[in-house]
C-alpha cells in the first residue's frame, strides 16, 4: 500500500499543476476526463460495491443538472445553494427506483432496465415541460470568462478544471474511506452473495438503499457542474441512454469496484477517443461512423483480454497491491 | 424455558405438505440433531426457524420471544447463526474478509471485527489461510468457513445445514471435535440436520426424527436408535452405528 500512497501523491500533485503547461483544448479535455472519473466512482459505489447495475445515471446527471440550472435560469439563486436541491432531488428519485426494485425483489438485468425506464420517462418528460425549456433547451447566461466568480460559478476553463480535480479527489477519498467501513464490507458481501449476507445479519434493503442514495447524490454534484461548465442543457442529450454507457465504460474497462479503475478508465477512453478523432482527421479518413467503429474496436479488445478491467493487472505488475 | 421452542409449525409448498405441525425443544447450552430421509422436511424446518420462510402456522419462539415471521438478518440479530448446505461464501473476498463481514454485527470498528475474526479463523484452523480469496479454498475448507462466519456474528443458538456432507472421516472428526470444543468451553447451543450418522452419533445429546413432515420420535440417540419406528423408516433393517 506505500507504493500506492506515493503513486496516488504523485498523481495528484502532476494533476495539480498541469494547468501550468495545458491550455485551451489540453485543458477541456483533462476536465472531461476527471469528469468521467467522478461520474464513474460515482456509478462505481452502486455496482462496483454493492453489485447493483444501473444503466441510467444519466437521470442523476441530468435532474441535477437542470434542478440547479433552473434555480439560476429564473430566479438567479447561485450553484452552491442549488447544489443542495439537486442533491436532494436525486436521492429523493434514486430511492424511489430503489425501493421499487428492491422491495419486490427486482434484481441484475431487470432492475438495470428499471434504471432505463426512469431515465427514458424524465427525458419525455423534460421534453414536454415548457418551464426548462422543453426540447429546444435552456440557456444559462455566460457572464464572466476571465475572473474567477465563485459565488456563480463563473470563471475562466481553468476554474473548472480544479473544481473537477477537487469533486474527483474528494470521491476517491470518500469511496476509499467507505470501502474500510462497515458500509463497504457490507456492500461487498451483498454483491457476492445477497442470501449469504442476509444471514449474517445485514439488513441488505437497507444497504442497497445507502448505496444508491450515496452513488445518486455524487452524481447531482457533477450535473450540477455539467449545467455550469456547458451552460446549455437538451433532455434530448442529458438523459439519453448513451450518456449513461459513456458514464459506465471508464469503471468497465479501468476494473469495476477497485478505486483507481474509474479514474485510469476515464483517461484511456477519453485520450483513445480523441485520439482516433485526431489520427483520422491527419489520415483525411473522414468516412462517417469510423470514430465509433475504432472505439468499439479497442472495447472489445480490452473485454476479452483484461475482463477484469485494465487495474487489477496493472496494480498487480506494479506491486501496487501490496 | 428452552432456548428454542418449536411448537406445531406447519408449511406447504403449492400444496405439496413439507412439515405438518412439528414441535420440538432446544435446551439452552445442548447439542441436537434433527435427522430423517430425504424429502423428510428438515430443511423447511431449518429455513422456518432461520427466517427464509414464514411458516404457514404454528410458532417458533426464542428466548422467550417469537421469532417466526421475522426476516433471516432479524433471525440472526436476535441471536440464530447458520450455515448453508451448499456452501455460500463471498468468493471475490479474502478468507478473513468472509469472516469479518460477520463479526461487524456486533462489532463498531473493522479493527476489532478484524482481531475477533482472526480468533475464529484460527479456532476453524483456517488461520494460515486468511489472506486467500475465498474461492481458492477446498470444499472442507468452505465448510469451515462457513461456520466461522456464522460464529462471527456470535450467536446463542448455531445451526447447521449438513456440515458435515461431502467431508472426510478424519475431517469429519475434525469438526466434530470443533463443535465440541464451541459448546463446552463456550456455552454454544446447536442445532444440527445432518445425514452423516458418524457425526449425529458423536455429537448429539438429542435427537428429534422426521418424516413426511412429521416428527415421529424424539430422545437420547440410544433412544432414538432402538426405537421400532424409527428404525422402520429411517435406518432400516441394516444400520452402521
Amino acid at each position: 500500500m506505500r507504493r500506492a500512497t506515493a503513486g496516488l501523491a504523485l498523481l495528484a500533485a502532476l494533476l495539480a499543476v498541469l494547468p501550468a503547461f495545458a491550455r485551451g483544448y489540453a485543458l477541456s479535455v483533462a476536465t472531461l476526463i476527471l469528469y468521467f472519473a467522478y461520474t464513474g466512482q460515482a456509478w462505481n459505489v452502486m455496482m462496483g460495491f454493492a453489485g447493483q447495475l444501473s444503466l441510467g445515471h444519466s437521470l442523476y446527471v441530468g435532474v441535477g443538472a437542470y434542478a440547479a440550472g433552473a434555480l439560476f435560469f429564473h430566479y438567479g439563486i447561485g450553484p452552491w445553494a442549488g447544489l443542495w436541491v439537486a442533491i436532494l432531488l436525486c436521492v429523493a428519485l434514486g430511492l424511489l427506483v430503489g425501493f421499487l426494485a428492491f422491495r419486490f425483489g427486482i434484481s441484475g438485468v431487470y432492475f438495470a432496465l428499471l434504471t432505463i425506464a426512469f431515465a427514458e420517462f424524465t427525458r419525455i418528460g423534460f421534453d414536454h415541460l415548457d418551464w426548462i425549456g422543453g426540447p429546444a433547451g435552456m440557456f444559462l447566461r455566460v457572464a464572466q470568462r476571465d475572473t474567477w466568480d465563485l459565488a456563480n460559478f463563473r470563471g475562466p476553463p481553468v476554474m473548472y478544471y480544479y473544481a473537477m480535480l477537487f469533486l474527483t479527489a474528494g470521491a476517491f477519498a470518500l469511496c476509499s474511506f467507505l470501502l474500510k467501513s462497515k458500509a463497504g464490507y457490507y456492500w461487498l458481501a451483498i454483491r457476492e452473495n445477497e442470501e449469504a449476507a442476509q444471514a449474517l445479519g445485514i439488513n441488505t434493503f437497507a444497504w442497497k438503499m445507502l448505496a444508491v442514495a450515496v452513488s445518486s447524490a455524487m452524481t447531482a454534484v457533477a450535473g450540477v457542474f455539467f449545467a455550469f461548465y456547458y451552460n446549455n442543457l437538451f433532455p434530448e442529450q442529458i438523459f439519453h441512454i448513451s450518456r449513461s454507457i459513456e458514464i459506465i465504460l471508464g469503471p468497465i474497462i479501468g476494473g469495476i469496484g477497485t478505486l483507481f479503475g474509474p479514474i485510469l478508465g476515464a483517461a484511456v477512453l477519453t485520450l483513445l477517443s480523441d485520439g482516433i478523432t485526431e489520427l483520422l482527421g491527419a489520415l483525411g479518413w473522414e468516412l462517417p461512423g469510423i470514430k465509433q467503429v475504432f472505439y468499439g474496436i479497442v472495447l472489445l479488445i480490452v473485454i476479452v483480454f483484461l475482463p477484469h478491467g485494465i487495474w487489477p493487472g496493472l496494480a498487480r505488475k506494479l506491486r501496487l497491491d501490496r | 424455558m428452552a432456548l428454542l421452542e418449536v411448537h406445531g409449525v406447519s408449511k406447504s409448498f403449492r400444496g405439496l405438505r413439507a412439515v405438518h405441525e412439528a414441535s420440538f425443544d432446544i435446551p439452552e447450552g445442548s447439542i441436537n440433531a434433527l435427522i430423517g430421509p430425504n424429502g423428510a422436511g428438515k430443511t423447511t424446518i431449518f429455513n422456518m426457524i432461520a427466517g427464509v420462510y414464514a411458516p404457514d402456522g404454528g410458532t417458533i419462539h426464542f428466548q422467550g420471544k417469537a421469532i417466526h415471521g421475522l426476516r433471516p438478518d432479524q433471525v440472526c440479530v436476535a441471536g440464530i447463526g447458520r450455515t448453508f448446505q451448499i456452501v455460500k461464501p463471498f468468493a471475490g473476498l479474502s478468507v478473513l474478509d468472509n469472516v469479518v463481514v460477520g463479526a461487524l454485527l456486533r462489532e463498531r470498528s473493522a479493527r476489532a471485527a478484524r482481531r475477533i475474526s482472526l480468533d475464529i479463523l484460527e479456532k476453524l484452523h483456517l488461520g494460515p489461510k486468511r489472506d486467500l480469496p475465498a474461492s481458492s479454498l477446498t470444499l472442507p475448507d468452505r465448510k469451515r468457513l462457513e461456520v466461522a462466519r456464522a460464529l462471527a456474528t456470535r450467536p446463542k443458538l448455531l445451526l447447521l445445514d449438513e456440515a458435515m456432507a461431502g467431508l472426510r472421516p478424519t475431517e469429519c472428526d475434525q469438526m466434530i471435535e470443533v463443535f465440541r470444543r464451541l459448546n463446552v468451553a463456550e456455552g454454544l447451543t446447536i442445532l444440527l440436520i445432518e445425514h452423516v450418522m458418524r457425526a449425529v452419533m458423536a455429537l448429539a445429546q438429542h435427537i428429534g426424527v422426521l418424516r413426511h413432515g412429521e416428527v415421529i420420535a424424539r430422545g437420547k440417540p440410544e433412544e432414538i436408535v432402538r426405537d421400532p419406528a424409527v428404525l422402520e423408516c429411517y435406518l432400516g433393517e441394516e444400520t452402521e452405528v
